[in-house]
């Protein structure tokens, strides 16, 4: 009988109070957001003035973009604890190639090399990543987490460990320039954002990637090549790290090995804050916005109010915890509605 | 109509349920049930899915409280006790699925929370000792020191029983006990359950299995839509009278063999010699040996065996879930390869797997999404993307065809009952309008309606000239779904015969005592 619960037992077991709860889980990291941006305006006038809002959205724009990626990652249930390292490297790779062909420069098209070879780097070692995660049957915490080491020592070893830096007009625009005034790496971070949204809602692969992470047993049962899609989903997170760490360098005009170190951390809290589950299947894009929009205002705000970087980390782990300690609860909630 | 003969009530009932009624908002679960239970009684509860069993069942555990009624248990009123409080109090409930530690050791499962100690440490000597007595008096052959997850699901099943005895349970509640069982290990519970009766031990035993409620059971008690509708003894009440409480109308006799049998000879997929003798490092260690079957055209055809006999591992050897070390696969006369499920379903094979939730669901993922994951390659437009129009035609298509009961396509399968999540998978498999389908266990654990739905639903595929290959434990399925019937043990082929020749005898004597190892020459057809 366990298998199956009365169809109308569930649709209405929840009472008055378990619906307040299924509301606060579907918008209630939105809601605190808006309180959070409320009590900042209120603590000083000046948060959400453009110039303010914008460098919120310009200090949150290359998580931003990994988070994307993190949201496919996490949705299939895998985790990547890599992209902080795996971002120094691919960045690292474009500007030694960028500083090491003379005359390049002056063509004006040196971004465009250190793009691409970030962008490839990235995401070959995504896909290597994936592979071994796959065919390897290695849990992708420990494949993300030798990674994690791999590629930082990988940078340290190209580049002896000095930043490398100096680049022209045309390379720097992409962390400094901007379009219309709206600063161009919130531009590539929207539009990184809106791909995933599509991908995720719209398409196949999307579907699929939901599915895997449901039930990858179930997925591989119903004809879909549960490995292919791994691969493809660790790629693209390495894809978009590529980018990030082009972005990051282009912002910093520097190349730096010690690049992007803790980023991981910030950027699974803020998919995880956004109300994807660390259990696979459930989630999105617009909730890994919210929570990447919600550390970058906490930050700023806690900035502007003048508390000290110290308690700034304590209050972002707490709410690291309380996060996932909602998902947990509201896991065992629809548990419990089937009936286990 | 009901029958309130049989055993007479004792004056002081075991379990006395009055006038219990629970309902969530917009729904009555259960109203105004009332039910008696004497010691050493053995209860059988029957319902459709969703009559209200599994809110009862809560209720008595303590996972539940119920809104208005009163429960009385060994003369004393039950109040709020949690569930922990009610096992001490000697209610206790194996649910279908156990609550067991699979790494664990039996010993350690049977006896945990109350390991025996010496000066405060585990006293491991005793435990093994204590397990293996009470292990014994269930007839559990298994070493006390044997992980749980190595045993089988009649095993495991043992032991949650074993925990029950060793908690002192007056009242154990069996919920499904025999879904997941094979004949054998289906009268082997039954004795068990007689000789705990025998010991003062009472049971509350739901099943949907209705031939073994008179073998077993000395009354039983049946809800509709949270409802009573009757009790009664079940040796003095036909069967037929029983499922009218239940469904509340006349089904259409679900014996009538096969209106037409598809007489095709046509061979659409041949298995020859699968062979697999290595243990798999995911699965029990199931081998085959040498199996050979064929698949004709149009035709539903029975694999019948015990549990663990092997004939889950040979659809799932076809399906390519899981490799084979050598054998050949024929498809309309041409040898194919199929390294995984992917393969097996481009080439116009699907399987409804074992495992509704396991294997087969997205269960946190709405019915759109469960119902055209394998088909999406179909739906899309652009290459890439997935077609809404074309998807929400097939969702209708067949949320008509197949009836089902569906809020909105947007809904979870999760919250959906146990026969229309059936239907869900059903479904998916027919969109890719498969030559082939492999079916593990159509109808375990749903309503003897659904049921029906189910078997109807097969027929007509097979009369569509889709050949359909089905597992089932009940035997009398088989017999009134298939045209042809292959036998299963220990990883053989011990037998094949048409229905017309089959009867369960016949093919329990294939399942259970045909020759193994040495001389099987004989009897292989």
């Amino acid at each position: 009988m366990l298998t199956i619960t009365q169809a109308g037992e569930q649709s209405t077991s929840p009472t008055k109070k378990v619906e307040l709860i299924a509301i606060f889980e579907k918008f209630g990291v939105f809601l605190f957001l808006l309180l959070l941006i409320a009590f900042f305006q209120l603590q000083n006038e000046r948060f959400l003035s453009i110039r303010n809002i914008l460098n919120i959205l310009s200090d949150v724009s290359i998580y931003g973009i990994l988070s994307v990626g993190m949201t496919f990652v996490i949705l299939t249930s895998g985790i990547d604890l890599s992209i902080g390292s795996l971002l120094a490297f691919g960045s690292m790779c474009g500007a030694v190639a960028v500083k090491s062909w003379p005359g390049l420069s002056a063509t004006g098209f040196s971004w465009l090399v250190a793009l691409g070879i970030s962008l490839t780097v990235g995401s070959a070692a995504g896909y290597l990543q994936g592979k071994a995660i796959t065919r390897l049957r290695v849990p992708a915490f420990i494949v993300t987490l030798g990674g994690m080491t791999l590629w930082r020592g990988a940078t340290l070893m190209l580049s002896n460990g000095s930043p490398v830096s100096g680049f022209d007009n045309s390379y720097r625009w992409w962390g400094r320039g901007d379009v219309l005034g709206l600063p161009s790496l919130v531009l590539v971070s929207m539009i990184v954002a809106s791909l995933g949204l599509i991908i995720l809602r719209y398409t196949c692969f999307g579907r699929h990637v939901y599915a895997v992470g449901d039930n990858p047993e179930a997925a591989r049962l119903s004809g879909l090549d549960v490995d292919g899609i791994l691969i493809t989903v660790y790629a693209i997170m390495g894809c978009l790290t590529g980018l990030a760490g082009f972005i990051l360098s282009a912002r910093l005009s520097s190349a730096e090995a010690v690049a992007g170190e803790g980023y991981e951390l910030r950027v699974i809290a803020s998919v995880v804050i956004g109300g994807t589950s660390l259990f696979g299947g459930l989630g999105g894009i617009i909730g890994t916005i919210v929570g990447t929009l919600l550390i970058g205002v906490l930050l700023n705000g806690l900035v502007i109010m003048n508390v000290s970087a110290y308690s700034q980390q304590v209050i972002i782990g707490i709410i690291i915890v309380l996060a996932v300690a909602f998902d947990t609860f509201a896991k065992s909630r629809r548990g419990r509605a089937v009936g286990k | 109509m009901l029958v309130e003969a049989g055993i007479p009530p004792t004056p002081v009932p075991l379990l006395d349920v009055r006038g219990v009624s629970k309902s969530f908002p917009g729904v009555t679960a259960l109203n105004e049930i009332g039910f008696a239970l004497a010691a050493g009684e053995v209860h059988a509860l029957l319902g459709e899915n969703g009559a209200g069993k599994s809110t009862l069942l809560k209720i008595l555990s303590g996972a539940q409280y119920q809104d208005s009624g009163t429960i009385k248990f060994a003369g004393k009123l039950l109040g709020r006790e949690s569930p922990l409080e009610r096992q001490r109090l000697g209610i206790v409930t194996v649910y279908q699925e156990f609550n067991l530690m699979p790494n664990l050791s039996v010993a350690e499962n049977i006896l945990i929370g109350r390991e025996p100690t010496k000066f405060r440490f585990v006293d491991w000597k005793a435990m093994y000792r204590k397990a293996h007595e009470v292990a014994q008096r269930l007839d559990l052959m298994v070493d006390p020191r044997t992980p749980v997850a190595a045993l089988s699901v009649a095993e495991q099943q043992l032991v949650e029983i074993a925990k029950a005895i060793n908690l002192q349970a007056k009242l154990i509640i069996l919920d499904e006990p025999t879904a997941a069982l094979s004949n054998r290990e289906v009268a082997h519970l039954h004795k068990l359950v007689q000789a705990l009766k025998r010991q003062n031990i009472a049971f509350i035993y739901v099943t949907h299995r209705l031939d073994e409620v008179p073998a077993i059971c000395d009354r039983f008690t049946v809800l509709r839509d949270g409802k009573f509708t009757g009790s009664g003894d079940p040796r003095h009440c036909a069967p037929d009278d029983i499922i009218r409480m239940m469904v509340g109308r006349d089904l259409e006799p679900s014996s009538t063999r096969r209106l037409a049998v598809q007489r095709s000879s046509e061979t659409v997929l041949q298995v020859v010699n699968f062979t697999r003798t290595k243990k798999l490092p995911s699965a029990p260690a199931i081998m085959l040996r040498s199996m050979s079957l064929e698949l004709r055209r149009g035709e539903i055809l029975g694999l019948a065996g015990l549990v663990g006999a092997g004939r889950t591992e040979l659809v799932r050897a076809i399906f390519g879930i899981d490799p084979i070390e050598s054998g050949q696969l024929f498809l309309d006369g041409k040898a194919i390869l199929i390294r995984s499920p992917r393969d097996a379903v481009r080439r116009g094979i699907a399987m409804v797997p074992e495992d509704r939730k396991k294997q087969g669901l997205f269960l946190n993922q709405s019915i759109r999404h469960n119902l055209s994951v394998s088909n999406l390659p179909k739906l899309f437009h652009l290459k890439y993307f997935v077609d809404r129009g074309a998807e929400n035609r097939l969702i209708e298509r067949f949320r008509q065809s197949l009836q089902i009961r569906m809020p909105s396509s947007e809904t979870p399968v999760r919250t959906l009952s146990g026969g229309n999540q059936q239907k869900i998978i059903l479904a998916r498999c027919l969109a890719l309008s498969p030559k082939i389908l492999l079916v593990d266990e159509p109808t375990r654990g749903i309503d003897v309606g659904a049921k029906a739905e189910v078997h109807n639903l097969l027929r007509q595929l097979a009369a569509t000239g889709t050949a359909v290959l089905v597992i089932s434990s009940e035997l009398p399925e088989l017999l009134s779904l298939c045209s042809r019937i292959y036998t299963v043990k220990e990883g053989r082929i011990t037998g094949q015969m048409a229905v017309e020749e089959a009867s369960e005898e016949k093919l329990m004597t294939l399942m259970t005592l045909a020759p193994s190892e040495r001389h099987t020459h004989a009897v292989i057809d």
